[in-house]
């Protein structure tokens, strides 16, 4: 099982889903013992969640979506016309 | 195209103004129907796409940008903004809604749009688009271990805008006091 030192070191590629099955089953082992760093892992993960959330909700400008459609010549928004 | 949405977030967040990145994403969805860079069937297309506005923007709109210093940070705790929030009295919120209440979209934004590029695209690609290493690898034609290294260090650089602006706000103290619970000094 992974201690503190490692869980910390291992925090954002553990998040990541990029450590090795092993390395994540050790990571998770102490995650069920240590609210501590429970604590940290779950600050981290909604802290992914809000940044991917606040930095991908621009809505695409009605006019360029047209402009798409024309320059492409591509119903893109399914309203049965181009622009 | 299901993606163009996704494109034009991304596109907002690398060239930072509007007008830029409609030109970006126009011109990356041009590339992308002229069959630039040849897409093959049954490899992962939303992946291809991106690839195709990474270059377009490198290749074009990189010289026009502001770019903001890059210097080198001093060595930042990996915990800064973790620590500085749980200074927060969080009663009976989750931690997930007290990030959302903290952090308005702009300030999210910001912080990742002030990210010197070098950082600010393989945090985007991983944190916002979801892509996995080997797909930023891919896309940015850099080793894996230079994604990681550029990840972990425009993480920390983001956290530390995040945690200027509530300090702005006066919702975070800059300086921690003397007692903080946990964290990296334990050996386990």
């Amino acid at each position: 099982m992974a201690d503190c030192r490692e869980t910390i070191r291992d925090l954002e590629t553990f998040l990541d889903g990029e450590l090795t099955p092993e390395m994540h089953e050790a990571i998770s082992g102490h995650l069920g013992e240590c609210l501590d760093c429970l604590g940290a892992v779950e600050f981290h993960h909604s802290l992914r969640e809000v940044i991917r959330e606040k930095c991908r909700n621009d809505e695409i400008p009605a006019d360029f979506l047209a402009r798409l459609e024309s320059c492409l010549n591509e119903d893109f928004d399914g309203d049965g016309q181009i622009g | 195209m299901q993606y163009a949405p996704q494109l034009f977030s991304a596109a907002l967040r690398l060239t930072r103004n509007r007008s830029d990145a409609e030109d970006l994403v126009q011109e990356a969805l041009l590339r992308a129907y002229r069959g630039y860079g040849g897409f093959e069937e049954g490899t992962n297309l939303r992946a291809w796409l991106f690839r195709i506005l990474t270059n377009t923007f490198i290749n074009s709109y990189r010289a026009k940008q502001r770019r903001p210093q890059e210097t080198e940070m001093a060595d930042t705790d990996d915990l800064y903004l973790y620590r500085r929030v749980n200074t927060l009295d969080q009663a009976a919120l989750s931690a997930e809604d007290t990030l959302f209440s903290v952090f308005t979209d702009d300030e999210v934004k910001l912080a990742l749009e002030d990210l010197p590029e070098t950082f600010r695209l393989p945090v985007l690609l991983a944190d916002v688009e979801g892509f996995s290493y080997q797909e930023i690898a891919d896309i940015l034609e850099i080793p894996i271990g230079t994604v990681m290294s550029r990840l972990h260090r425009g993480r920390k650089r983001m956290q530390k805008a995040l945690a200027e602006f509530a300090a702005d706000r006066g919702l975070l103290v800059r300086d921690l006091p003397d007692t903080v619970p946990h964290v990296e000094s334990t050996d386990g």
